[in-house]
């Protein structure tokens, strides 16, 4: 066998390259959206939030996704409930929720006896321990997302571009604004295993932010955004194993460095202003 | 029935807004294929109005109806709405063409495809702007004029039963405001009702079938002409003017 082909004669690296590629297409795409409503916050707090559901799941032995996914989805709807509510501006609304939930979780955390090993990979990630079972429902969690989005993403981006008169046209803005932070809640917790709680809000955002200074069309961009975010998490992952190195660390370092390539690109084909 | 039913009726309708109270009892009918003008001064209550009819600001007391429905209870795609301004991010990844497309997408139900009437309504409604020659630009190279062009195709290409302009005449240019009388004396000579908020008394025999000044009520009622003699709309500027803002 190849050298270059060495880490996928290990059935744990198969996996990887598996959760790896449907994480990196599916937080990617998402990200589009992320970043045109400038819900770039909204990412690191949703994932912090889960920490509570992971943290009471692990201690009861119930199951991760479940816990994840109550947590995320509730801290999501409550976020959407406060700033709609409350009259609370939404990053404000964001950063109560997201800091309370996580507080929670370590809370519960400090006081169980030997988590502290285990808090390291619901950090960080752990892509080379997943199991076959983590591989189906990162998966199936995964096509349900691309489902609703496929349902759905024209009034998302109607009310993206200008939720008032998409609003008056009939399109339910407030319906969409809940449906999409459950579907930003969900892509999270595809996520978690791959580049942990810390990491992932970077893979949510960064490749985006990199599409966006490429072009100025939304589906070109979408398309950009999914490219770029394979690339990192599948050859961050690569580079992860030939460097020793951590692999969430890894994947989201490669997307960075893709960001400010896209950035020098942009700069460098603009026509200089006159002085 | 339809036929006998108003495109919109406004009853007693009072909007608050915190502590002032915008708009204090106003009542109005709309019926089909007529252009129904609304003149008042800064802070009237103009563009409440018509937020009020688009469902946008939900009535402290009264009632408005729209084909006989509660504006939210409309099926997807019957108002039309173009704002005064149009608060959106220009950086925004759409071309011109996008965002007239937008205007399909309240009657697109999910994974349906756009059918040849779909790409039909919006191609008209780009040309019926003349907007043609900029349909592939990206919005943040329009002029202003242009701008405002897009967002009212947008409006026509949902083609949609009740059409609500928030001043579109304001900073735009001539032609654009020719072509805009145009459009709508045309399209409310198909039988589309239009309610539109203006500034420009000068030309609103030619844009309006009737006319109301509004200054949180209605202070008179009647074609453009009469409304324009009765003096009620002179009457509220010279009353402003006198006793300054009343907030």
């Amino acid at each position: 066998m190849p050298d270059v082909l060495a880490p996928f004669q290990y059935d744990f690296m198969q996996r990887a390259f598996v959760v790896a590629l449907v994480v990196g297409a599916l937080c990617s795409s998402m990200g589009t959206y992320v970043v045109l409503r400038k819900l770039s916050f909204i990412g690191d707090g949703l994932a912090h939030a889960s920490f509570a559901g992971i943290a009471i799941a692990y201690l009861r032995g119930a199951n991760f996704y479940a816990g994840a996914a109550i947590a995320t989805i509730v801290t999501a709807l409550g976020i959407g409930f406060v700033h709609r509510r409350g009259k609370v501006s939404l990053d404000t609304s964001i950063g109560v929720l997201f800091t309370g939930a996580f507080a929670l979780g370590v809370f519960l955390m400090s006081r169980a006896p030997r988590a502290t090993v285990d808090l390291q990979s619901f950090l960080f990630g752990s892509i080379l321990g997943v199991s076959a079972y983590d591989v189906a429902m990162v998966v199936g969690l995964a096509l349900a997302v691309a489902l609703a989005v496929a349902a759905l993403w024209r009034p998302l981006l109607y009310t993206s571009f200008d939720p008032v008169v998409a609003q008056a046209a009939g399109i339910r803005a407030a319906f969409l604004d809940y449906a999409l932070l459950v579907i930003i809640a969900m892509t999270i917790i595809v996520s978690l295993q791959a580049v942990g709680i810390v990491l992932v809000a970077a893979l949510l955002v960064t490749p985006a932010a990199a599409a966006s200074q490429l072009t100025k069309r939304f589906v070109p961009m979408m398309a950009l955004s999914c490219a770029f975010g394979v690339f990192s998490s599948v050859g961050g992952l690569y580079a992860s194993y030939e460097l020793h190195a951590s692999s969430g660390a890894t994947i989201v370092l490669l997307a960075t460095l893709v960001f400010f390539a896209a950035l020098g690109f942009n700069a460098a084909r603009r026509p200089r202003r006159a002085p | 029935m339809t036929g006998a039913v108003p495109a919109v009726e406004v009853h007693g309708l009072h909007v608050r807004y915190e502590r002032v109270e915008a708009l204090q009892g106003v009542d109005f009918d709309l019926p089909r294929g007529t252009a129904l003008g609304i003149v008042g001064p800064n802070g009237s209550g103009k563009s409440t109005l018509l937020k009020a009819v688009a469902g946008l600001v939900q009535p402290a007391e009264g009632t408005v109806r729209v084909q006989g429905l509660p504006p939210r209870e409309l099926p997807p795609g019957t108002i039309g709405y173009v704002p005064q301004v149009e608060d959106v991010d220009w950086q925004f990844p759409v071309s011109v063409r996008d965002v007239v497309t937008m205007g399909r997408y309240p009657r697109i139900r999910p994974f349906q495809r756009f059918s040849a009437h779909d790409h039909r309504a919006v191609a008209r409604a780009i040309e019926a702007l003349d907007l043609g020659a900029v349909a592939n630009r990206h919005i943040s190279e329009l002029s202003g004029g242009q701008q405002q062009r897009v967002f009212v195709a947008r409006a026509i290409a949902q083609e949609p039963l009740v059409l609500l302009l928030d001043e579109p005449t304001t900073g735009v240019d001539a032609a654009t405001e020719e072509s805009l009388l145009q459009l709508v004396r045309g399209l409310v000579a198909d039988g589309l009702p239009v309610l539109m908020t203006t500034h420009d008394l000068d030309r609103a025999a030619e844009w309006f079938d009737r006319l109301i000044v509004v200054d949180r009520k209605i202070l008179a009622d009647g074609t453009p002409d009469e409304v324009l003699e009765s003096g009620a709309y002179a009457g509220i500027r010279e009353h402003t003017h006198t006793h300054g803002h009343r907030r």
